[in-house]
């Protein structure tokens, strides 16, 4: 099976491919296909913003703040009177972006990093576990604390600080997967036949190491999320006007007697994005593990 | 039995070290003067340099480092630049605090994520396993700092039931302790929950399609005996280890959480720490909370092979 | 259920009592005051402390040598009367008989003495900038010092009336050199009794200060909690019994509860914006060089509409130094209102390419925050681009002393002597003006200002000295700040001071 998941690009005579079968589980599964749809509504929102949002997320109108929802907002207007609908449609891109971003930073120097270490071995594999384990031994907010900080207050630069932070993560799992396949049949088979160790580890190990990736990057976009909203809350990620949803939580607990729909309606979204990718990432578990 | 102890004991030095690297570079390059954040309001310039000098500001970093790392080995922490207080005395102080907080936590988190982990596998498919996974998936789909805004405004200022915020120690009024620490055990415990609950639909999905309990099974034994005996069984071995893992994510949490709800915690102290530079805080504290990780996985990896006999050799 | 706001229902009541009666730890003899700070304080040592915070609870453990009333007045505290000598360079101060510290040490010249000089030379004193112009003191009498200055100085008293005034117990301060702090032994109403960082400091009433008549409650605890929100909720479900800087946006919520009281004053200090007039490379801004658009700048600026959206109309629009209730402020400078088609005007003629970039530096706090945004709407309108960068504290101080902004919203908190609100800022190298602003005039005019003894004379200095410093100087004034608290009905004889202070003498916990 493994092997045929190694040529899963080439075309089969078989009608269901892994790869069908897979997403056949998925949508099974009632609560991956709420995740689906919602991340792909968040996703849609967040490309089409400048589309679909009613008004201008910075327009501020001193005379209408605070409102509550009503016909023309129906988000209500925050504390300087810009829209809240929009600034939720256009955070979610900075938020959907931060969490996109931050994960494919830590997915692309993390599953290479770990995946030569798992594969080579020796010093380098040494050098790169101790790394990872010293990282991973900080709490992770600390040390996005200090990254961000270092690297300045922004959007930027946080997604930046969370996807260094949570290479780790990746280096540890991509290693792990390489040792267990190392061993297997169609790895020695590639190696006595004298293919070099980079087309290996490309066309053989990567593909099945893939899944479990894929599953701990999309849990990893939810926590990265999460990640900026708390580094909002402290005032190191995106910068004002720019809204972010970390950023309008921020501003809005000030006012929560007063305008709780400004602290609702980005709540809600993080907490619907957030669960989406969740569901979404425990849903991919289902279906791309072989034993179940 | 256990031949990878001794290998693992001793990546620890290596490993320690590097996190004192790390830690100790990661507050240098942060932006800022220390001496200009202790300087005051007035800054006097005479103030400025004396501080510089008497915390060694103005001598190149490898020295600082060296200097740093001999006082710990020594046994010496440091102090904190703000206060004049020993970094040893305020880890004593906090450490208490954390681990209560830490406890209650994994306390609602095993109360949350087992039930909702078992539901969810036994009633694999239905409207049960959508609702048990949302139940424990919330917790982690929100931001902890402000669900504890939100249960604070809730059960303090509506409802009157518990006090907003600080902590009062189990061994002044274990009453009045608990009410402290109830909303934000809460907090914390719900992100572990969600990670535990995994593990145990997983563990108990495996269990339960395992030769072991297809046996009771065909001897006709009761399908709810069947679960909870056999399957439970198995499945709560790799779950009980995941408590050591999961204290880097306490630990995490607690920093806004404990900010939220003003507890004097170790998150709480290593926040304030870096905003306010205080250099030997943070390097104190983290190496401190990060030997205590290691060694707890440590611990959870030696558990795990001793209480699963198949791995033992 | 029907929840009316704040009042639990009659089953929960009961379990509302209980945590009651715990939390009053069953000692009902004794009153405990309860207040709510917006930060932990730093070390407790009258000389080595540099924070606001400090000084509140200061203000409860140190008396010192005078003191404020709400006039901004001097009065007599540890005390009794100042002279000035006819050159200035004399200040005889007559001490208070029968003082104690808590130690039960007397308070005498030589104790006096001896806490002056531990603020004029102990190492890393941050009080010695405040007293400098103090050459040496000396003992006359056993009631009687007298301090000798370098040159005249009248903000002198007014420094005494602060950190530096207050006196430590000699005998305390020599066995605990610089961990003082950790259990400091002054003279004040209330004695240390123990404190843990980040959660709270205890005080107790000490049964032998010499105004004891007017200090009827036992015990203070100090809470540090950082979050306003949460301070207000602490408040409002009675773990607090008085808190301070609630913000503005609270304010109609505590008005509208009847079991929360409200209590302001004004300010002594102000917010403003720094503009970077000669700091280092990024001084070639069109704000700092050209004075038109500094001018249009200012133009374009709705202190009013700031004051009404961020902060509900509640702080005092200004464009001096001093607030208005002091007797120092200036009457003949009028706070301008805004202008747009001016600005624009006054942009055109100046000559700079629109929109004006300008790199604004701000604190990160929300309300800066919020201010910083109506601002950048408002310039926009008449040609600026305002681009915010909130800057974290720590790192700001850092970019404000190389320079590294154009514009940076900065406030301050006050000192009783218009003095401590200008010389530092406006004098060539003075160590907190951070634009770099440099006259040889206006250094001039202030310096005398601070040897005059004279108030009419020093009210004419600083008259001229503002001709030049409002239109051209490093600080765009905004306002000063409303300091406001909320405290629970309980507690009587709550008034707000200047200095934002919490006085302990005269309050009632019923």
């Amino acid at each position: 099976m493994a092997a045929i998941a190694a040529s899963a690009g080439a075309p089969t005579a078989v009608h269901d491919s892994p790869a069908r079968r897979a997403l056949r589980r998925l949508l099974a599964r009632r609560t991956a296909v709420f995740g689906l749809v919602v991340v792909g509504v968040m996703v849609a929102l967040a490309l089409f913003a400048p589309w679909i949002a009613p008004f201008d997320p910075l327009a501020t109108r001193f005379m209408a703040i605070r409102m509550s929802p009503d016909a023309a907002h129906w988000f209500g207007t925050d504390e300087v009177g810009r829209d809240l609908l929009s600034r939720v449609i256009w955070g979610g891109r900075a938020s959907l972006a931060a969490g996109v971003i931050s994960v494919s930073i830590a997915v692309g120097v993390g599953v290479p990093l770990g995946m030569l270490a798992g594969y080579v071995g020796g010093v380098i594999d040494a050098v790169v576990s101790r790394i990872t384990d010293a990282m991973l031994a900080i709490p992770f907010l600390i040390l996005a604390i200090a990254l961000a900080a270092f690297l300045g207050p922004s959007l930027g630069n946080a997604m930046i600080a969370i996807g260094i932070t949570a290479t780790p993560i990746f280096v540890r799992l991509a290693r792990g997967q390489v040792l267990a396949v190392r061993a297997e049949d169609y790895v020695e088979a590639a190696r006595a036949v004298g293919n070099p160790p980079a087309r290996i580890l490309l066309r053989h190990i990567l593909p099945n190491i893939l899944p479990p990736v894929i599953v701990q990057a999309t849990l990893a976009i939810a926590a990265a999320i999460i990640a900026e909203a708390s580094l909002s809350f402290l005032g190191l990620g995106q910068q004002p006007p720019a809204p972010s949803w970390g950023s309008m939580l921020n501003t809005a607990q000030r006012f929560l007697t007063q305008a709780p729909w400004m602290a609702i309606f980005p709540g809600l979204a993080i907490f619907v994005s957030v669960l989406a990718f969740n569901l979404l990432g425990d849903g991919l578990r289902d279906a791309l593990d072989p034993k179940s | 039995m256990l031949k990878f102890l001794p290998r693992r004991l001793l990546q620890l030095v290596p490993t320690l070290f590097l996190v004192s690297v790390l830690i100790f570079g990661l507050q240098q390059l942060l932006p800022g003067d220390p001496a200009l954040v202790m300087a005051g309001e007035e800054r006097d310039p005479a103030v400025i340099e004396q501080i510089r000098r008497q915390y060694r500001l103005d001598q190149p970093l490898p020295m600082q480092y060296l200097h740093w790392i001999g006082n710990v080995l020594s046994g010496d922490l440091g102090e904190s630049m703000r206060i004049k207080q020993p970094v040893s005395e305020l880890i004593t102080a906090k450490l208490p605090v954390t681990v209560q907080l830490a406890t209650m936590a994994m306390v609602f988190a095993l109360l949350i994520g087992i039930p909702a982990g078992i539901l969810s596998a036994v009633k694999r498919g239905s409207a049960w396993d959508v609702g048990a996974n949302v139940f424990a998936l919330w917790g982690l789909s929100t931001p902890n700092f402000w669900l504890g805004i939100m249960l604070i405004f809730l059960f303090s200022v509506k409802l009157g039931w518990l006090p907003a915020s600080g902590f009062v120690s189990p061994f002044e009024d274990w009453r009045q302790s608990l009410a402290t620490t109830v909303m934000p055990a809460f907090v914390l415990g719900n992100a572990i929950a969600a990670v535990l609950m995994r593990h145990m639909r997983s563990a108990m999905l495996q269990a339960m399609g395992s030769d072991y309990v297809r046996t009771a099974r065909a001897k006709g034994l009761v399908e709810k005996t069947v679960v909870l005996k056999h399957a439970l069984r198995n499945a709560l071995t790799p779950v009980i280890t995941l408590g050591a893992l999961e204290f880097g994510t306490l630990l995490s949490g607690a920093v806004l959480t404990e900010q939220v709800f003003s507890i004097p915690g170790f998150g709480k102290l290593i926040v304030d720490a870096v905003f306010n530079r205080d250099y030997a805080v943070v390097q104190g504290v983290v190496l401190v909370t990060a030997t205590v990780y290691i060694l707890l996985n440590l611990l959870a990896d030696v558990l795990y092979v001793l209480v699963n006999p198949r791995l033992r050799d | 259920m029907n929840f009316k706001y704040g009042r639990p229902s009659a089953r929960l009541a009961a379990l509302a009592l209980a945590l009651g009666l715990a939390l009053a730890g069953g000692a009902q003899a004794q009153s405990t005051l309860r207040i709510g700070l917006a930060e932990d304080p730093d070390v407790l040592d009258p000389t080595l402390a540099r924070t606001y915070v400090g000084r509140i609870v200061f203000a409860s453990i140190c008396d010192k040598l005078f003191d404020i009333d709400e006039k901004l007045n001097v009065v007599p505290q540890l005390a009794l009367s100042q002279q000035v000598s006819p050159d200035g360079k004399a200040v005889t101060i007559k001490l208070r008989p029968g003082v104690k510290f808590h130690d039960g040490e007397p308070f005498d010249a030589e104790a006096a003495k001896f806490s002056l000089d531990r603020h004029l030379t102990m190492q890393g004193s941050f009080r010695r900038a405040e007293i400098n112009q103090v050459d040496r003191v000396e003992v006359v009498d056993p009631l009687t010092i007298r301090l000798q200055l370098k040159s005249p100085f009248s903000p002198l008293i007014a420094q005494l009336t602060d950190r530096a005034g207050m006196m430590v117990s000699p005998k305390a301060a020599k066995a605990a050199g610089d961990k003082f702090g950790t259990a400091p032994v002054c003279a004040g109403p209330y004695k240390f009794v123990e404190r843990v960082p980040q959660d709270r400091i205890v005080v107790e009433r000490f049964k032998d200060y010499w105004d004891a008549r007017r200090v009827t409650i036992e015990r203070i605890v100090y809470r540090p909690i950082q979050d306003s929100t949460v301070r207000l909720a602490n408040l409002k479900s009675g773990q607090l019994d008085l808190l301070e800087r609630l913000l503005a946006t609270d304010v109609d919520e505590v008005k509208k509860d009847s079991k929360l009281r409200l209590a302001t004053g004004t300010e002594l200090g102000y917010q403003g914006l720094t503009i970077n007039v000669a700091n280092g490379e990024k001084a070639n801004n069109p704000l700092g060089k050209n004075a038109k658009v500094r001018q249009a700048f200012e133009l374009a600026l709705d202190r009013e509409t700031i004051n009404k959206v961020v902060f509900n109309g509640l702080q005092k629009v200004d464009n001096q130094w001093v607030p208005q209730a002091s007797p120092f402020h200036m009457d003949k400078f009028p706070t301008p209102k805004r202008d747009l088609a001016k600005a624009r005007t006054l942009i055109k003629e100046s000559g700079v390419a629109t929109p004006i970039a300008i790199d604004f530096m701000v604190p990160n706090n929300p309300e800066s925050r919020a201010v910083a945004e109506v601002m950048q709407a408002m310039t926009a309108e008449a040609g600026f681009d305002l681009k915010i960068r909130v800057t974290e504290f720590a790192t700001s101080l850092n970019e404000a002393e190389k320079g590294n902004f154009h514009l940076y919203f900065l406030a301050w908190s006050g000192r009783t002597d218009p003095d401590g609100n200008i010389f530092s800022f406006a004098s060539c190298g003075g160590p907190l003006n951070y634009g770099k602003f440099c006259d040889k005039k206006v250094d001039e005019l202030l310096t005398q200002a601070r040897t005059a003894t004279t108030f009419s004379v020093r009210k004419t200095l600083y008259e001229q000295a503002a001709a030049e410093i409002l239109p051209r100087g490093g600080v765009i004034y905004l306002y000063h700040r409303t300091l406001l608290f909320a405290h629970s009905p309980k507690l009587a004889g709550f008034k707000v001071m200047p200095d934002g202070l919490i006085r302990v003498t005269d309050l009632k916990l019923q």
